[in-house]
């Protein structure tokens, strides 16, 4: 007798990439099953209710965006490819954003969703440069960044090439990489070219309610173009056969198998899942986790940040001297950068605002240092450091009008840490971005296994889906029967 | 079908994968690509968009001849024909 269920797609994760996959999935007939362990969909973009409110898990803003009729950009592909309205996301867009650096952000760089307003905060900041820095500009608007097939090069050498004044080149580096790197200090000029497009070239954007608006979206196409879902049932073992995946052990015990299988939960974490041990051969063994991990605080207050004199900022990337360093924090927390986000400061249209004010603060910090304390250090550490980041992020922000101002705004507080990541997503080592080491065509050691989502390379929520679009489309729906 | 009919089976799948392209005024004997933003994803959803509503196949040897609204009702229709549409 045999009872096991089977599905032509079988897809591990319901975050952004696997929501994403099974939408192509499910709308050209494939029968698809959605395995997530945890009780919410989003994945590293999901959102939790505490006291009655909800809160975003890490999206600041969406980058990407642009403006209707602004056509070929990732937005626009993802919005064609799941059959989106542009209206059903309501996109918000960003009022103004900084690169703030030196010990109380001396330096600069204003940017919007108007690059112009960024190449002329440049011109006027770094007249030296302005010649290099439009050369670099060219350079990447013609850089083909989806191109499989491209040598890879250091960012930091082609941006060095154009961009003579170090400082300058930190402070473009800084948001950059805050926004999607898996590599310290350096990286990849293709990510580069697709962060610095994700950021500048087009821009920040959100929904009024955050990302649940856009993960409500997405359940719904799912659920109209017929996929399933199990949710707090994640697949615990990949049964090989043959070099094929033939079956998935599920963590109640049952076993389903499928003709395909994508995985969106990164490499090592999907490594970990396979007998052989090893993913593909493309990549060492283990598969490396990143090392790059953060806290985030996130401050509710009684009133709109500009209430308490912070003006209007959306996003403010910082750093507190010239020199920028992207790499695992050596102490629990880095303060020294990070980035500052006031979800309150997007244009939400005439008289609407959010209803009580929003603080997030972000910087780097070290997962073994939080993973394995006691629960009681863990907690102290955490009220510690809350402050530290706070004191650290409000060096780049107006002064207030009293040194008591924020204490006696604030209606609530919640913190996330590496150890928060890693439970509630299950990444390795709370990388957010995941592993330095991406399989760009999804491919792995198992014939009907492929990778999507953070791993396979693409960066950001836009990133995400499309990459969850893209390996659903390349591996299953083109592939010639 | 008639031609004319095809090529409204044609109009109709462009709007639904590319909502923001105004389709009202394209010309016959133009490349759609010359007319509209259309990638490789776009012409693959075409593709697969008359698999899952019609069932006609499209090899992909033979993706060229969806290149312009003409061409397609001269290459589709045809395939209509064959299952008795």
């Amino acid at each position: 007798m045999n009872t096991t269920t089977h599905y032509d797609v079988a897809i591990i994760g319901a975050g952004m990439a696997g929501l994403a996959a099974g939408i192509r999935l499910a709308h050209f007939g494939k029968k698809v099953c959605i395995f997530e362990r945890h009780n919410a969909v989003g994945g590293l973009n999901s959102f939790y209710s505490i006291g009655g409110r909800k809160y975003d898990v890490g999206l600041h803003a969406m980058t990407n965006f642009v403006r209707p009729g602004v056509k070929g950009t990732p937005l626009g592909k993802l919005l064609r490819q799941l059959r989106i309205e542009r209206e059903e996301f309501a996109l918000c867009e960003q009022k103004r954003s900084r690169v703030a650096f030196g010990p109380r952000g001396e330096t600069s760089l204003t940017f919007t969703n108007d690059f112009a307003v960024f190449e002329s905060e440049v011109a006027q900041k770094f007249p030296a440069q302005i010649d290099g820095f439009r050369r670099l500009v060219a350079l990447v608007k013609t850089y083909d960044d989806v191109s499989l097939g491209a040598q890879p090069e250091s960012a930091r050498a082609v941006v060095r090439r154009h961009v003579t004044d170090p400082l300058l080149e930190d402070m473009l580096f800084c948001p950059v990489m805050y926004y999607g790197s898996a590599t310290e200090r350096d990286m990849e000029f293709g990510q580069f070219v697709i962060m610095f497009k994700a950021l500048f070239l087009e821009g920040f954007a959100r929904p009024f309610d955050g990302v649940r608006v856009i993960l409500r979206v997405l359940l719904e196409k799912y659920r109209e173009a017929g996929g399933e879902r199990r949710m707090k049932c994640g697949v615990k073992q990949i049964v090989s056969r043959d070099g094929r995946a033939s079956a998935l052990l599920l963590d109640d015990g049952t076993e389903v198998t499928a003709t395909h299988v994508i995985s969106t939960i990164g490499a090592p974490e999907t490594e970990r899942l396979l007998p052989s041990g090893h993913l593909s051969p493309a990549v060492s063994n283990p598969a490396p986790s990143g090392a790059l991990s953060y806290c985030e605080t996130i401050t509710v207050l009684d009133r709109q940040p500009a209430a308490l004199g912070w003006g209007d900022d959306t996003i403010v990337f910082f750093n507190d001297s010239d020199k920028f360093t992207y790499a695992a924090s050596e102490q629990q927390v880095d303060v020294r950068s990070g980035v500052i986000c006031m979800p309150n400061n997007f244009d939400f249209g005439p008289g609407r605002e959010l209803p009580e004010g929003l603080f997030r603060c972000t910087c780097l910090a070290s997962y073994p240092q939080w993973a394995h304390l006691p629960e009681d250090v863990y907690r102290a550490d955490k009220a510690r450091w809350y402050a530290e980041i706070q004191r650290s992020a409000q060096r780049f922000l107006p002064p207030l009008p009293s040194p008591d101002a924020l204490a006696a705004a604030t209606l609530a507080t919640d913190m996330f840490t590496p150890r928060t990541i890693t439970k509630f997503t299950g990444h390795a080592g709370g990388a957010i971005y995941g592993s330095p080491v991406k399989l760009r065509d999804g491919r792995t050691s198992l014939a009907n296994l492929y990778l999507a989502g953070t791993d396979q390379g693409f960066l950001g929520i836009v990133g995400a889906m499309l990459s969850g679009i893209s390996m659903a489309n390349f591996h299953i729906l083109q592939a010639r029967v | 079908m008639t031609k004319d009919e095809t090529k409204k089976v044609v109009l109709e799948i462009i709007a639904d994968i590319a909502p923001d392209e105004d389709i009202s005024n394209l010309k016959g004997d133009v490349r759609l690509r010359d007319q509209m933003q259309l990638d490789s994803m776009d012409f693959l959803d075409i593709v697969m968009e008359l698999r899952k509503r019609h069932n006609i196949e499209v090899p992909e040897a033979d993706y060229i001849h969806l290149a312009t609204l003409d061409s397609c009702a001269d290459y589709l229709t045809p395939k209509f024909a064959a299952l008795g549409k």
